[in-house]
């Protein structure tokens, strides 16, 4: 049975739930003319629900422009959201004022994409790590260096590496740097903001299992934000998937993986390579049309329904409700009339849900 | 970034004009503050019987109306002349590189305010301004220095706040602000320690203005006072010496500031190629 409500998390104790978002948006203004007169928005985030449990990995999916970066800066307020609430262990965070905002931003913190620009070029490493020590008081003289050589080693750097520039480092060292400085506040809350995409794929598998070994040394929480779809399976406890500032679909990572049931979820999955040949040859790939809409003016329904291979009449008129299947959420008319089931949008089937 | 790190390394082979700038400047400058130690003259005793004396072994740039002699004079202006320049563009620097920066950082209506503000400041003849400040405050040194500083604070404003604008969206300042960075730190500690490439290369040029700047009002009798030599006082007092035939004193001061000037924006552009 279908639960429309997005806000319940039926299947996740509240007291289990560290971060939960309700109906967020992030709406950005375009000015335009000689008075800046308001004539539209770019709805970057439009109404997100959901839940982030303690200790767990949520993989955030999602092409580019699809507001996944923005719902994750909203979560740090780095962006104010344009409404909805924010729970950080039940406070709505979205309504603390900048000195509260403070002390909480010890318990969350950001890794970025681009381990170039993420690091002051003019610091060196010792100061761009004790920084957050400094802002916090959370050490001062001898300590903070001793604090810094030891989150200089947890990350798997050297202290002698403290006294050199960013520009020294390799794109994979540099991110462990910027790992290290978010770790110095002790967060229990990580937004790691597509952290590998920008690094080579051997660096890659090295990073991503610094982020889990430490997420089993600290406790820590992650929003995973990525594109890549077999990068997130291997990190994620649950996935979300993202199209035009919305959640399609939501659910354990098996479960997504084995099962997807949005067909925007199935189209995607389809697109990752098997590193079989044999498989390969045999994969059934489903190709889009189109581009993706812009997020000026999303389609009206289903924001989907443009490109999706079974759309019908309802899904142009009709919002579809983010329902809950037994854990597995999905905004999708076509999975609503089959009751959960996987709707087949493979270009071999013919059948379609009237 | 890595071309950056490259090209920082890479020997400097500027063009011949960079090089001969930067000679100029590190031999005037030496000179001006080592030279008048071993060039035994009075600046300011006055010996009329040997007035207009035409340059010789013991005057090499002879001696002016009063008797003085013009190459000591020379180097003691200089020393005023760059002084004047290097405070009064320090002081711009500093009052435009932190208008620029607030201006920047809180972008908004603060940002309009303060740029409509400069807009308006800007439309108001320099020239004009200075004559009328300077003569409120006709006087020291350090009250012509100010003058010149705080009139010229416009151009560097716009030019760190254009700066800033662009660094404030890097994601090293995204990072500082999740870890709780203050207003002040940001500014301080990220933003301008970034625009400092900006900020030296607009520097060059300040002094160079500011120099201008303050031969113009010694020309006009309202800059540096005399017995008190600046280059541009000196360049004032000659121009009736030229009727008393006296053409080598117009020369040396007025070489000497056409000299600098040129190598300061010689050198600033180079700064400002490299820095692009």
């Amino acid at each position: 049975m279908a639960d429309d409500s997005p806000n319940t998390h039926v299947d996740i104790a509240p007291s289990e739930v560290l971060i939960e978002l309700q109906n967020v948006k992030k709406y950005f203004p375009i000015m335009a003319g000689v008075f800046s007169r308001h004539i539209a928005d770019v709805k970057a985030v439009d109404g997100v629900s959901f839940a982030i449990k303690a200790g767990e990995t949520l993989g955030l999916v999602g092409e580019s422009g699809s507001g996944k970066t923005t719902v994750g800066r909203c979560i740090l307020r780095l962006l104010e959201p344009t409404s909805g609430e924010i729970f950080f262990e039940g406070r709505d965070i979205t309504k603390l004022g900048r000195q509260e905002m403070r002390g909480l931003r010890r318990e969350m913190q950001i890794i970025f994409q681009d381990p170039y620009a993420s690091l002051n070029p003019r610091m060196n490493v010792g100061d761009i790590v004790a920084e957050p020590l400094h802002i916090h008081k959370l050490a001062r003289g001898k300590d903070v260096e001793a604090r810094v050589n030891d989150l200089l080693r947890t990350v798997g750097l050297s202290p002698y590496h403290a006294n050199r520039y960013p520009h020294e480092f390799s794109g994979g060292q540099r991110q462990r740097i910027g790992v290290a400085r978010a770790l110095a506040v002790n967060p229990k809350f990580i937004v790691a903001d597509e952290p590998v995409s920008a690094l080579d794929v051997s660096i890659q598998a090295q990073v991503v299992n610094l982020l889990q070994d430490l997420q089993e040394k600290f406790g820590l929480t992650y929003l995973f934000i990525a594109h890549d779809l077999s990068v997130v399976r291997h990190i994620s406890d649950r996935v979300a998937v993202m199209y035009v500032g919305a959640i399609m679909e939501l659910a354990d990572r098996e479960e997504l993986y084995e099962r997807p049931l949005h067909p925007y979820t199935q189209s995607l999955l389809s697109a990752i390579p098997i590193p079989d040949p044999r498989a390969e040859i045999r994969r059934e790939r489903i190709i889009l049309q189109g581009d993706i809409p812009s997020p000026v003016n999303p389609p009206s329904g289903c924001r989907f329904h443009t490109r999706c291979p079974i759309a019908f009449e309802r899904c142009r008129l009709e919002v579809p409700a983010f329902a809950n299947y037994g854990g597995h959420y999905v905004a999708c008319h076509a999975v609503e009339q089959l009751g959960g089931g996987q709707p087949d949008i493979r270009p071999s089937a013919a059948a379609r849900p009237a | 970034m890595i071309d950056r790190a490259a090209s920082r390394r890479r020997p400097f082979i500027g063009s011949a004009a960079v090089s001969a700038g930067m000679a100029w400047l590190a031999v005037a400058t030496l000179m001006c503050l080592v030279g008048p130690l071993f060039w035994h003259y009075d600046p300011d005793a006055v010996d009329v019987v040997h007035q207009y004396l035409a340059p010789s072994s013991a005057h090499i740039l002879g001696t002016d109306s009063l008797g003085r002699d013009e190459f000591l004079r020379l180097l003691l202006g200089g020393r005023i002349s760059l002084l004047v320049g290097l405070v009064a563009a320090i002081v711009s620097i500093a009052i435009g590189t932190l208008y620029g920066t607030v201006a920047g950082y809180y972008g908004g209506a603060i940002d309009s305010t303060l740029m409509r503000i400069v807009d308006v400041l800007l439309a108001v003849p320099t020239l004009f301004l200075l004559l009328f400040l300077s003569s409120l405050f006709h006087g020291s040194l350090l009250s012509l220095i100010l003058v010149i500083g705080i009139t010229s604070w416009l151009g560097p404003a716009r030019l760190v706040r254009g700066e800033v604008l662009s660094l404030r969206e890097r994601d090293y300042m995204q990072a500082a602000r999740s870890l709780g960075a203050s207003d002040v730190r940001l500014m301080f500690r990220h933003l301008m320690p970034n625009a400092f490439g900006t900020i030296v290369t607009t520097a060059t040029f300040m002094v160079a203005g500011a120099m201008l700047a303050e031969t113009a009002l010694s020309y006009l009798t309202i800059g540096v006072r005399p017995p008190t030599p600046s280059w541009g006082n000196m360049l004032s007092s000659a121009q009736k010496d030229i009727f008393a035939g006296a053409l080598w004193l117009i020369v040396p001061p007025g070489l000497a500031i056409l000299l600098t000037v040129c190598a300061l924006n010689f050198v600033g552009d180079w700064l400002r190629e490299r820095a692009a």
